[in-house]
């Protein structure tokens, strides 16, 4: 038992080294910005005087490390700094965003993965059948297609044609669940397509490479029925590679977010991001990014746990 | 190499397996390579197949389909169905850049790091870790803001950080091979690094490298795609497909699919290449028995 | 008529009539097992031995109606007690395996799943089928354990397959096979992956197994010595084909065919002492270890005279082949040195000479992964002949040529790539490649023990020819005492990193011997089928 904690110990330190190297990079790359944000807040017609005034209020005249350690520790209390573009607090803009982007990739993954999974044990039960090559050929189809094809094609049929649900997802805080239940759903189609795609085809792969195991024959040749040998026999070994599978395709739904958000003007983190970026509002661009981020790590981090924990040898050590 | 290589009647030429190995291919296979030639076709005569000029102001906003503008007109009242053939040559060519970047890069590193190892493989494996922990989307965009999005830094972004991804997976088919006896031999015999990673491990990863090629291809596609539709990839007026769509996006809520073409033309270019991967590496897997 | 009695008791209990067996796909199907028949009486164990390809496992799983995937039984019958399995439904087919035939695998570690208990994975089949309850099997599988010699029977079966070793496992799979107290087993190789000591552990629960439940028994092995310990019966196949059936004494005596003959003389093989007093290779007091303060090799000496075999014997885990690496000098030595030529060589391989590297050549044990696959033979021969001599054009080819001659290859083998030969033709080149460098000594790492005994005793020959020939020095490193016996002039014994024993064969092979020496001696399985007998008796 000590080893596994020690396992699981040793991976945690190792995820947060990641987030603190991460954060270091993502506040890096805003340095190397070309030109001055002073500059950039005030236009090329600043004047010195009001130029070196912002650039002490934002504490630009510090060294950089202490500029590092000024930010790290806002991180953690929260005081994200200003937005450029707006003056508000970066808090107060993700604040909303946050919740309705993390209510669309949970809505997107209810839908994908008991879907995903169900379809890629069917297929890995029927692979090289018909049933396989169709379901195959669908997949490959749609994680060919880029997020907004799906989303336009959605949005001419569903909402165009047949008038049932708004193209625009204007989602906020007073609505009631259901009504932003209709309003996040096609959003939500639109990232299952691809990451119940993507997820099916992990999914598939696992199992076949599981079945090809001398003591799944062994299972077969013991007379065992073929539900008992995929569930007795399969799954539990097949944990780790599942639960890799869903991870990184929840990891998968923050990038597809970003478009999708995009394409159904649904308010979300993703959004945001991209209208910052192209503003070059850095507070709101270093914030997202570290949420994403430290999302993405922590999603990773939840599936090498579980491979620690759901290993034999780990579990129960000679 | 340095070798006299006499050619017995063993030696069966190229064309000839070319096309042995395409009277075996699946239909999809087939049906794969034909658009792929297609695409090419349109790419190499681009400026002869498009009645008008990329960035040419023909006509009137949002003119409908007609003998003269076959897709109609976009915003500006550019020519649609002449921007949809000229970003084939942008987007594509900017994809295939990054992608080859990509695999210099990677390739490379990765051989090393498979080969040489010890200290030289864990500063590169830990590094890969650490820019692999940002998602490449947000890591992108980030890159994007600093550097602007001109033709030289996406190729250099995209291809930077897909290599990343080139690196785990070489370095991976690498190991396999670098493990084997007569790389072994070869150290033994005392040849040098480049030389064991020319003639011993390259020429056993080509087939998996080949089909990731094609992978990391539709893959930075895609997202040149995405990030022009963003409004954060090439710049107007240059045509490109995810651009395109993001352009004449109000036309779908009047019910028009023209918008849905640009869209289309990356889908079913991804498609193909992807069922090609497929062939290819079924053939692989079936030779290898 | 025939009277009733004789009905039921000699009525085989097993049959298998006519059984093909082909590769599946949609063109060019090739048969895996031609038309082959046999037939089991209750209680009776039949052999089935043959090399590679022969089939054997094919036909041990079709007595179960099994087909691997990428095979198809496409026509034959295959009789349990009269029923036809390959007529009966895949549902009405699952009553009978595990229940009625049972199989015990190759390679336990492989076939037990790594997520469940043994005791689980034992009790698992008689549930299954209704044969018991979960409690009672518990209990007979106590009483197996206990019977097959297995450590604290009462909570063996608790441990996960991973805590207990090779050869439990593979006993804790016998055990299992008789949840359902079938009446017939299959064992596909039961011994094969194991070391020769624990060989007899395992061989000896099984037949303990096999003769107080009565249990009748189709028992697979390339190895005839080991068949010959348990069988009644043996039938020898060869790519598909029945060769010859016959009892055991009357077929290890009297052999009909040429093959089975051959097969039977490949132990045969024996060398006397040759040499010249010239030492090639000294190891003087080597340690060496992996991981600092572990300790895979203590102070080892070996010396190789010019023309003479040395063997380095001894179990997987001894540390022969780390031997190996630290005279080629991937592996530094902690301690102590290797003279070659009695010039010292430096530890590490980056700082050898051009020179010494090619006096040191080196055979491994796979021949599939010891050739680049996307190299022709002449650019796998070649490359030491431009690399260490320069030769080039002309020359070359007539080097090549004569290499090719040496190691009894034809000419046009040289525009060949490796997948288009067999395994003895890629050992072959393996050997020429070696050669090619005009090495001082050649390594030989296993180099027969992945061959068929028959093309392994092919390549032992060549090795003895071209030491004849050319006075070829080799350190031999072997698990298999058979192979010691053909080829070497002195034996190295090695155990856990230390030499038990050494010195001239004619030596050590001959009593009074070192218990660990002795223990080995007695587990190499002979053609005696009174063998294991005896050697139970002795203990």
């Amino acid at each position: 038992m000590n080893q596994l904690l020690m396992t699981v110990a040793k991976r945690l330190g190792l995820g947060l080294f990641t987030l603190l190297i991460i954060s270091m990079v993502i506040f890096l790359a805003v340095e190397m910005l070309p030109g001055d944000i002073a500059t950039e807040i005030l236009g090329q017609m600043a004047t010195p005087e009001a130029v070196a005034a912002i650039r002490q209020e934002l504490g630009l005249d510090q060294p950089i490390v202490s500029r590092y350690f000024d930010w790290l520790s806002g991180l953690l209390t929260g005081d994200l700094g200003q937005s450029l573009a707006t003056g508000q607090p970066v808090l107060e803009l993700l604040d909303d965003r946050l919740i309705n982007t993390l209510y669309l990739a949970g809505t997107a993954a209810l839908i994908s993965v008991p879907l995903a999974l169900g379809l890629g044990v069917i297929a890995a039960l029927y692979r090289n059948t018909l049933v396989d090559r169709a379901v195959s050929m669908f997949t490959l189809s749609a994680i060919s297609m880029p997020e907004f094809f799906i989303a336009y094609v959605l949005i001419l049929f569903i909402s165009v044609q047949l008038g049932w649900i708004p193209s625009m997802s204007k989602v906020d805080a007073d609505q009631s669940l259901l009504e932003r239940l209709q309003l996040t759903i096609l959003p939500a189609i639109t990232l299952t397509f691809v990451t119940c795609a993507h997820m099916m085809r992990m999914t598939r792969a696992a199992i076949i490479n599981l079945l090809s195991s001398p003591y799944i024959e062994m299972a077969y040749l013991k007379g065992l029925g073929p539900w008992r040998i995929i569930v007795h026999h399969t799954l539990p070994n097949a944990w780790a590679p599942i639960v890799n599978v869903i991870v990184m395709n929840l990891a998968y739904l923050i990038t597809g977010v970003v478009v999708v958000e995009v394409v159904f003007v649904y308010p979300g983190l993703g959004q945001l991001m991209v209208d910052s970026v192209a503003k070059r509002d850095l507070p709101v661009v270093q914030a997202a990014s570290m949420i994403f981020a430290a999302t993405y790590i922590l999603l990773n981090l939840i599936a090498d746990v579980v491979s620690i924990v759901s290993n034999p040898r780990l579990l129960h050590p000679k | 190499m340095m070798m006299t290589k006499t050619h017995s009647s063993e030696k069966v030429p190229l064309w000839r397996k070319v096309l042995s190995g395409l009277a075996e291919a699946p239909p999809t296979g087939l049906l794969g390579l034909v658009v792929l030639f297609t695409y090419l076709f349109v790419i190499v005569f681009a400026p002869w197949l498009a009645p008008f000029g990329e960035a040419t102001i023909v006509a009137d906003a949002f003119a409908p389909w007609s003998a003269e503008h076959l897709l109609g007109t976009d915003s500006l009242g550019r020519d649609i169905y002449s921007r949809l053939i000229y970003a084939a040559r942008n987007t594509v060519g900017i994809t295939l850049m990054a992608t080859l970047l990509a695999f210099v890069i990677g390739g490379a590193l990765g051989m090393v790091a498979a080969v040489v190892g010890g200290w030289v493989d864990q500063v590169l494996s830990r590094l890969v870790d650490m820019l692999m922990a940002i998602p490449l989307l947000i890591f992108a965009l980030l890159l994007l803001m600093i550097f602007g999005s001109s033709v030289t830094a996406l190729i250099l972004i995209l291809g930077c950080l897909e290599a990343t991804r080139v690196f785990r997976l070489t370095r991976a088919v690498a190991m396999n091979v670098a493990v084997m006896d007569y790389v072994e031999a070869a150290r033994l015999r005392g040849e040098k690094m480049l030389w064991i990673i020319r003639r011993e491990i390259l020429p056993n990863i080509l087939s998996p490298l080949f089909a990731e090629f094609g992978l990391r291809f539709c893959f930075i596609f895609l997202l040149v795609s995405s990030l022009s539709f963003l409004g954060l990839g090439l710049q107007p007026p240059t045509a490109d497909w995810g651009a395109m769509v993001r352009e004449n996006a109000m036309l779908i809520t009047f019910g028009r699919v023209t918008p849905l073409l640009p869209a289309a033309a990356i889908a079913i270019l991804t498609i193909a290449v992807n069922l090609v991967v497929d062939w290819f590496t079924h053939k692989a897997s079936g030779l290898s028995k | 008529m025939i009277d009733e009695k004789d009905e039921t008791t000699n009525r085989p209990i097993l049959e298998i009539r006519d059984l093909i067996i082909s590769t599946e796909g949609r063109k060019a199907t090739r048969q895996l097992v031609k038309s082959v028949s046999l037939s089991l009486a209750a209680g009776e164990v039949l052999g089935l031995i043959g090399e590679s390809g022969a089939g054997k496992s094919t036909i041990g799983l079709a007595a179960m109606g099994y087909a691997r995937d990428g095979m198809r039984i496409s026509s034959g019958e295959v009789l349990f007690k009269g029923t036809d399995l390959l007529k009966l439904s895949e549902r009405k087919r699952r009553q009978f395996r595990g229940k009625r035939i049972a199989y015990v695998a190759q390679s336990a570690a492989a076939a037990f799943n790594p997520a469940h208990k043994l005791i689980d994975q034992y009790t698992e089949a008689a549930v299954a089928h209704g044969v018991s309850d979960a409690a009672t099997a518990e209990n007979e599988a106590i009483e197996l354990y206990r019977e097959l010699g297995l450590p604290e029977p009462e909570t063996f079966g608790q441990r996960y397959p991973h805590q207990v070793s090779g050869g439990q496992l593979q006993r804790a799979m016998v055990a299992a096979s008789m949840a359902c107290h079938p009446d017939i087993l299959v064992f596909d190789e039961p011994t094969t992956a194991l070391d020769v000591t624990t060989q007899i552990e395992v061989l000896t629960a099984i037949r303990r197994t096999i003769r107080n439940h009565h249990t009748a028994a189709i028992y697979i092995t390339h190895d005839l010595a080991v068949v010959a310990q348990i069988a009644d019966r043996i039938m020898v196949l060869r790519s598909g084909e029945l060769v010859e059936e016959g009892k055991t004494e009357q077929l290890l005596e009297q052999p009909k065919q040429e093959y089975t003959r051959k097969l039977l003389s490949v132990r045969n093989l024996h060398k006397d002492d040759t040499g010249s007093g010239e030492v090639v290779l000294s190891v003087d007091s080597v340690s060496a270890e992996y991981k600092p303060g572990v300790p895979v090799l203590q102070d080892i000496s070996v010396q190789v005279e010019r023309g003479r075999t040395v063997a380095l014997v001894g179990e997987s885990g001894s540390g022969k082949s780390t031997l190996a690496r630290v005279v080629t000098g991937l592996l530094p030595p902690v301690k102590g040195g290797i003279k070659l030529h009695n010039a010292p060589l430096t530890p590490t391989l980056k700082s050898r000479e051009k020179d010494t590297l090619r006096r040191l050549q080196m055979i491994y044990q796979l021949p599939d992964t010891s050739l680049n696959p996307r190299q022709r033979v002449r650019e796998i021969i070649g490359r030491p002949l431009q690399f260490y001599l320069g030769l080039k054009g002309q020359e070359m080819e007539q080097r090549l040529k004569e290499l090719m001659a040496m190691t009894e290859l034809e000419e046009y083998f040289l525009d060949r790539f490796p997948h288009e030969l067999s395994g003895g033709q890629k050992q072959r080149v393996g050997i020429a490649r070696a050669l090619a460098a005009e090495p001082d000594l050649i390594i030989c790492d296993e180099v027969t023990s992945a061959l068929d005994q028959l093309v392994g005793e092919q390549i032992l020959n060549l090795l003895l020819k071209l030491q004849k020939e050319i006075g070829m020095s080799y350190l031999f490193i072997t698990h298999d005492l058979g192979t010691v016996d053909a080829i070497a002039d002195e034996v190295v014994v090695m155990r856990k990193g230390k030499v038990v024993e050494q010195g001239r064969k004619t030596d050590v092979f001959s009593p009074p011997h070192k218990d660990y020496t002795q223990k080995l001696l007695n587990s190499v399985p002979e053609m005696d089928p009174q063998w294991l007998n005896k050697l139970l008796a002795e203990a």
